[in-house]
């Protein structure tokens, strides 16, 4: 059977045309606007209380509108995004350093491997600005000089220093500003807050976003929710992996439900790892925890040279070791992207010349840099990290090397939208890093973050309007055969889930879907091993309907049915990336084919036969998916190859 | 090394709730103190029995979702360490460990290690905010922050609101948490002109919740994974006792 058949390309995505420094100012003026009496009257479900939805659920509110938010955490302050680190980006220019908004837009598209949407990301960087503004308003305490203005610091490979940034918490400083608003709007009666709450089924009426279904995770009560319109902003689905950054109850399944009723998922396969993670310690591993990529300023990066060395690394002399990324990329040295970062470090390890009880590490050694700038220095710049490192490892990164290895961070694939935010159903806004919108196969350190707010402060209230004010929408409420359709498929989906009753955990289904997944579908990828995943996949997720054991009942909290629910659509979403992996016969950003590298091993793009987004429909469990394809055109930023060397 | 463990089970709001004995053997002192229940949750699973329900997420001490009594100690022995980041090899061979939820009157059980915090998010709802509705936002350089003042904000700001000051507190007092918003708002201009009806609203919010009084134990600032100074709760007191002369919001006092 065919795994895939190609339908319609998908012929426009409602950006503007003219300059495209014009097009966002066009678009907020051609929306159409609702007035303030009519915003009372209508009602937008908000799933999501990260960046993206928290701070859309706050605009909203603010702007008149009846929200509904729900959240699976036990409060909308817990939402993900509260984990970054590093910081966020703005095109302020405060350090006359040459930075523009043009510059902004012009290194993301570079960043993303061009594969993004020029006209999306100019507007990403457009509002940049804003945003800072914004926070800064809402009392986010950003780090600053001593003249009592921002301070910023350069990342990932950008020229200039436009990252504005709390410490190490920058991610938990900017949700806390979003969080408090919406709470301020909870308290003044504008929103209605739905914690410990999952969506499990989107309501589709008439082919528009009507509604959800949701399950309360403290009373196992379902319940049918109808609004005007529906935003998801549920984050991304690195989980699939079951070990990433991710928090543990990250999942695809608002989502994928959404896809299942019509929504496109857009590069699936796009998926970031991260370079610089604590490794695995044993079976017993149940999530990673990341070391902020500013460490690669100070540490080198090495293996021994000699195959199964195991040596203590103290104990190996210098000229037995290999200081790979300085070998290979002499001009970047240490401070390579990400991606390449990560195909090295598994290629040694891969030769077997990996450290650590598992040799599935390299080490990071900050020797050199303490005897160059004392302990004390080091201490001042990274001594959370170390504490961090030392609190999980036991290891003192002081006196020995840290053990370092990539891990699943982010996914840059995601629901479809068009320009205005917008899903393949209407009625249906996606926001944040659940779209696939803004940061092609590859998304720069700091951007995540801007991303969210961008899309919820400032683009999606601007276009849902235009959305809303084509209605009155006809008044459908919980009883219409199509809300009362898609109740039933979730108390279906949980029963039988319940009734398998078999003999393996939910956990250990999705350990292995998660080591298929690493091991064919992460960092380096080919047809052989993507075919292997597939059917790996099917055959696994065949057992699970047979196997799975949850107990206990839907009626309370019931902690093995949530996880059980997620994993299940996880698999579903595995097998459709290891689809677009499979037919993207190229490499660029995160999406690496053994088959598409130059002579030197990097990686290399074919603009002619895949300049475009790949955008999946779904026709069936079992069914071939239909691929639409979006075209992307750079009138702005011409492609090139990238090199680090 | 092998444990054993004697944690709260408690099926739901009503039920009255037991101490139950678990021997957990071949835990590495690798596994961080969640993953060492992961295991036990995996074996009762098979075999039959309900695994315990306990709170968790991000699992890297950023999104206070987790908050265990262990032995007694709010997220444990190691100071400065939420119950996610507590590794086994802070325990030795053959201990015994108790593992009980928070215990406030302001946070219910909900199941097992289970609490409901709702009660944080309404002190926030009653005050703990900027008015600054999106777009009105002047630009950022407009109000320059003294560093300290800045810093000082950010240590207040890092709290996480996991409860772990309630749960120690001898009253079950939440003024840690509610001090730590209110100094870090109001070190900043841009919190002065709610400066003092948001001392009112947050406090009066914390009383209505069931929280108790503070009368300087100081057991919370000890448990706070974040080190939340205890002197913040000194100067909610003292905006708390400006506001009460300020009578209501007479123009110009």
């Amino acid at each position: 059977m065919d795994l895939f058949t190609e339908g319609d390309p998908i012929a426009d995505a409602k950006a503007p045309e003219g300059p495209i420094e014009t097009r966002w100012e066009r678009r907020r003026f051609e929306a159409k606007l609702v007035n303030p009496a009519n915003r009372r009257k209508m009602t937008v479900i908000v799933v999501g209380t990260g960046l993206a939805g928290g701070s859309a659920a706050a605009t909203l509110a603010e702007q008149g509108y009846r929200v509904r938010s729900y959240c699976y955490q036990d409060s909308p302050r817990r939402a993900h995004s509260i984990a970054a680190q590093g910081g966020i980006n703005a095109a302020k220019n405060y350090r006359n350093d040459g930075d523009s908004i043009h510059r902004l837009f012009y290194d993301t598209v570079k960043g993303g491997d061009f594969r993004s949407r020029e006209s999306n990301v100019h507007r990403l960087a457009e509002v940049s600005v804003n945003i800072i503004d914004q926070c800064v308003a809402q009392g986010v305490p950003f780090a600053r000089e001593y003249g009592g203005l921002l301070d910023t610091r350069s990342f990932g490979g950008a020229q200039v220093q436009r990252t504005f940034y709390a410490r190490g918490q920058t991610g938990q400083q900017l949700l806390l500003g979003a969080y408090q608003a919406l709470e301020r709007q909870i308290g003044l009666g504008n929103v209605e807050m739905n914690s410990r709450h999952e969506m499990l089924e989107l309501v589709v009426v008439d082919g528009r976003a009507r509604g959800i279904v949701v399950r309360d995770l403290v009373t196992g009560e379902i319940s049918t929710e109808m609004a005007d319109a529906v935003v998801l902003a549920s984050g991304g689905y690195g989980n699939v992996f079951y070990l990433s950054t991710n928090a543990k109850g990250c999942n695809v399944t608002a989502t994928w439900r959404a896809h299942r009723k019509g929504a496109y998922f857009a590069n699936p396969c796009y998926t970031q790892i991260h370079p610089t993670c604590i490794p695995v310690s044993g079976d017993h591993q149940s999530k990673l925890t990341l070391m902020s990529e500013s460490l690669r300023n100070d540490g080198r990066v090495w293996v021994p040279k000699a195959k199964g060395d195991d040596r203590s690394p103290r104990d190996i002399p210098e000229d037995e070791r290999d200081y790979y990324l300085e070998r290979i990329y002499p001009s970047f040295g240490n401070l390579v992207p990400r991606d390449i970062a990560s195909r090295a470090a598994k290629n040694v390890c891969d030769e077997g010349r990996g450290v650590g009880p598992t040799k599935l590490g390299v080490y990071l050694d900050f020797a050199d840099a303490i005897d160059r700038l004392g302990r004390k220095a080091i201490e001042a710049k990274y001594g959370n990290l170390f504490e961090m490192y030392e609190r999980i490892t036991g290891e003192d990164p002081y006196e020995v090397p840290m053990r370092i290895y990539p891990a699943v961070h982010y996914t840059m694939g995601g629901l479809w939208v068009d320009y205005d935010l917008q899903s393949t159903i209407p009625g249906l806004f996606v926001i944040g890093e659940a779209n696939f919108s803004d940061h092609g196969a590859n998304r720069l350190g700091a951007s995540a973050l801007m991303q969210g707010l961008a899309d919820g402060y400032f683009v999606l209230p601007s276009t849902i309007a235009n959305y809303l004010a084509a209605g009155p929408l006809e008044k459908v409420d919980a009883g219409h055969p199509e809300a009362v359709a898609a109740r039933r498929d979730v108390e279906d989906r949980i029963s039988r889930l319940l009734a398998v009753d078999g003999d393996r955990t939910v956990d250990s289904f999705h350990r292995e879907l998660g080591q298929i997944m690493w091991e064919h579908c992460g960092m380096e990828r080919s047809e052989a091993g993507l075919r292997k995943a597939i059917d790996e996949i099917r055959t696994l997720r065949e057992e699970f309907w047979q196997r799975v054991r949850v107990p206990g009942d839907g009626e309370g909290l019931n902690q093995s049915l949530e996880k059980a629910g997620r994993v299940a659509d996880f698999f579903e979403l595995a097998e459709l990336m290891c689809i677009d992996a499979l037919h993207r016969e190229e490499s660029c950003g995160g999406h690496f084919r053994a088959e598409h590298q130059t002579p030197d091993g990097e990686a290399q793009r074919d603009d002619d036969r895949f300049a475009y987004v790949a955008a999946w429909e779904y026709t069936g469990t079992d069914e071939p998916a239909v691929l639409h394809k979006e075209d992307l055109k750079f009138e702005y930023v011409h492609p090139t190859q990238r090199s680090y060397k | 090394m092998n444990l054993t463990l004697r944690i709260w089970r408690q099926k739901g709001p009503e039920d009255k709730g037991r101490m139950v004995t678990y021997q957990v053997d071949d835990v590495s002192p690798d596994m961080s103190f969640l993953e060492m229940l992961d295991v036990l949750n995996e074996r009762l699973i098979l075999q039959g029995e309900e695994p315990i329900a306990f709170d968790h997420d991000c699992r890297e001490g950023i999104c206070g979702m987790c908050g265990l009594m262990i032995n007694g100690d709010a997220h444990g022995p190691q100071r400065g360490t939420t119950a996610c980041q507590l590794h086994m090899r802070q325990f030795s061979d053959g201990e015994t460990i108790d593992i009980e939820p928070w215990r406030a009157r302001a946070f219910p059980v909900i199941k097992d290690l289970v609490v409901n915090r709702n009660a944080f998010d309404r002190i926030i709802a009653a005050g703990g905010y900027i008015t600054a509705p999106t777009g009105s936002a002047p630009e950022a350089h407009s109000t320059p922050v003294p560093k300290v003042d800045a810093d000082a904000a950010f240590e207040s700001a890092a709290c996480i609101g996991c409860g772990a000051c309630v749960a120690a507190c001898p009253n079950g007092s939440g003024m840690l948490f509610t001090a730590a918003k209110i100094t870090q708002l109001s070190l900043l201009p841009q919190g002065q002109p709610e400066r003092y009806t948001r001392v009112i609203g947050m406090v009066d919010a914390h009383d209505e919740a069931g929280f108790g009084g503070c009368t300087n134990a100081g057991e919370c600032t000890v448990v706070c994974p974040k080190g939340i100074p205890l002197d913040t709760i000194g100067r909610l007191n003292r905006d708390y006792l400006l506001a009460t002369t300020k009578r209501g919001n007479t123009p110009g006092s």
